[in-house]
């Protein structure tokens, strides 16, 4: 129906930009991807720093918020 | 890094190059001898101009990477030519695509640009390996940057020799790119600038990323974790930070 | 710089001398790829187009195969570590490798080329044909020479020398086989010889001088410790 409405050689067309947009999504997901990851060592230093804390005296140069907590990233 | 940029070149190239595609499919004329398959060129030719600019770039910031020995040229470096050859397979593609809706062919040996890029992905593709094949880090980034500082000069080069091996008979296509007609050639250039502005967040993108994670390597180091959990071989340059 | 050029030179020259180890190879390899175009050509004899395509791959996959030995011999016997202790410019490697190297192509196209006149090409090689081929061999194998080395040096260092090198040089010498291949066309055309295109000739001194550029600007950070 549409296809039909449209001229001739549309679907070469339209084939090359599914492609750009298959690549952009491709690299998004490679995004997440990468960010699951990130997200995993957070809460492994958020672990870690815990532990310190727990230790007496040992103030870490870099503090991780405790914005960083579970509760606010989980559904 | 600069976040916060990253934010606004984000916004920046989504509403260029949703623009610079309206124009293309609304305001630009239907070409003559093409019809709407000149469409495509819309799309392929960005491309191929960013990516081989941004193969340049790669070269240009190897450059700076041998001069001044910083690692940070050197990911700069590598991001631009992995960006680019990502690109680049798109270009081939979408090439082939043109190439078939066209001629009929998957691939034609008449469009010097479409061969001499072909070469020089070819050649890029090399890029990874070469440094997956070298194991001293400092080593791997030096010859790295020779490499890409060599494919960066030769890619000008490359086009040339091609352009003039290809005959006459047929004709070129693309290179209608430089005499087009008012509307065809705003919408061509909103393209471009989108494609270039697409390019430029990625990179940002990608190097946060790398910087992220090097920070946050060194914040385990700091807070005593095990360093090197998991020894992911990777051909990206490492970065130390502090 | 000139007598550490010509120092390294003469050991290269007196290393092969004494191991003949890469020029009869390449001869060798020339000489059996004639025989294996003759065979996946099925043509008793080319001439033009095909007879230039012929030669100048004939001449690219030798030039290949001594790459890959270029810098073997200093990679494992430890030439690179008494090299860069000698207070020297280091470019002189560069300039000295690849003078060998175009010396071994020189003696490759000695062989190689009356063995493609006697065995594949259909047009007799008369002088002005041969002098035509001198000039175009010249200047390409200036090239493969500079590109050559450099190729040759990045990959000595990585762990997969033999694959490095072409798939890295074969890329970058394109522009050397086109060059090359249409120059060469009319010198061999059934005809007989015609006159060498100049815009050949220009484009392959080009890239000589940009590559030999090129490789003089980058050679001494592959030799950094």
């Amino acid at each position: 129906m549409i296809a039909a409405a449209l001229p001739d050689n549309a679907g070469y067309v339209v084939a090359a930009y599914l492609v750009f947009l298959a690549l952009l999504l491709i690299y998004v997901a490679i995004i997440a991807f990468k960010l699951v990851r990130m997200q995993r060592d957070v809460s492994e230093l958020n672990d870690l720093a815990d532990r310190r804390a727990g230790a007496p005296g040992d103030a870490s140069a870099d503090d991780e918020p405790s914005v960083v907590g579970r509760s606010s990233l989980h559904e | 890094m600069h976040a916060a940029r990253l934010r606004t070149l984000s916004i920046l190239t989504v509403v260029v190059l949703i623009a610079g595609y309206s124009l293309a499919a609304f305001s630009a004329p239907m070409d003559a001898d093409q019809g709407f398959m000149q469409k495509i060129f819309y799309l392929h030719v960005p491309m191929a101009i960013v990516a081989l600019c941004g193969f340049v770039f790669g070269g240009i910031f190897a450059i700076a990477h041998l001069r001044t020995e910083d690692p940070t040229w050197d990911l700069r470096s590598y991001v631009a030519i992995h960006i680019a050859l990502i690109l680049g397979v798109g270009v081939l593609i979408t090439g082939a695509i043109w190439a078939k809706a066209s001629w009929g062919h998957w691939w034609v040996w008449d469009e010097p640009t479409l061969v001499s890029f072909l070469i020089i992905f070819l050649l890029y593709a090399t890029y990874t390996p070469l440094r997956f094949s070298i194991e001293d880090r400092e080593r791997q980034a030096r010859y790295a940057s020779v490499f890409a500082v060599t494919a960066g000069a030769f890619v000008p080069l490359n086009f040339v020799a091609v352009r003039s091996a290809t005959s006459l008979v047929h004709p070129r296509t693309f290179d209608s790119a430089d005499n087009l007609p008012g509307a065809m050639r705003s919408a061509f250039l909103v393209c471009l600038l989108g494609m270039a502005l697409l390019f430029v967040t990625l990179w940002k993108l990608e190097m946060t990323h790398k910087h992220t994670t090097a920070q946050l390597r060194a914040l385990k180091r700091k807070l005593g974790g095990e360093d090197g959990g998991r020894p992911r071989r990777s051909a990206a340059p490492e970065l130390r930070v502090g | 710089m000139t007598r550490a050029v010509g120092a390294l030179l003469r050991k290269e020259l007196a290393l092969e001398r004494r191991t003949f180890q890469v020029v009869p190879a390449m001869a060798l390899f020339s000489l059996t790829t004639l025989i294996v175009f003759h065979f996946a050509l099925q043509q008793d004899d080319v001439e033009g187009r095909l007879a230039a395509g012929v030669l100048t791959v004939t001449l690219l996959f030798s030039a290949i195969l001594g790459i890959n030995r270029l810098f073997v011999a200093d990679h494992e016997e430890g030439g690179f570590d008494g090299f860069l202790l000698a207070p020297v410019d280091r470019t002189a490697m560069l300039v000295a490798k690849a003078l060998a190297l175009a010396g071994y192509l020189l003696v490759l196209e000695v062989v190689a080329v009356p063995a493609f006149g006697l065995m594949l090409l259909e047009p007799a090689l008369t002088g002005g044909a041969v002098l035509k081929t001198v000039v175009v061999l010249g200047l390409a194998d200036a090239g493969i020479a500079i590109v050559g080395t450099l190729v040759g040096a990045i990959a000595i260092q990585t762990r997969a020398l033999d694959l490095i090198v072409p798939l890295v040089g074969l890329p970058l010498l394109l522009p050397v086989v086109i060059g090359t291949a249409k120059a060469l066309a009319p010198v061999f055309a059934a005809s007989g010889a015609e006159a060498l295109p100049a815009k050949w000739l220009v484009i392959l001194g080009l890239y000589d001088l940009v590559f030999g550029l090129l490789s003089y600007a980058v050679f001494d950070y592959l030799l950094e410790d």
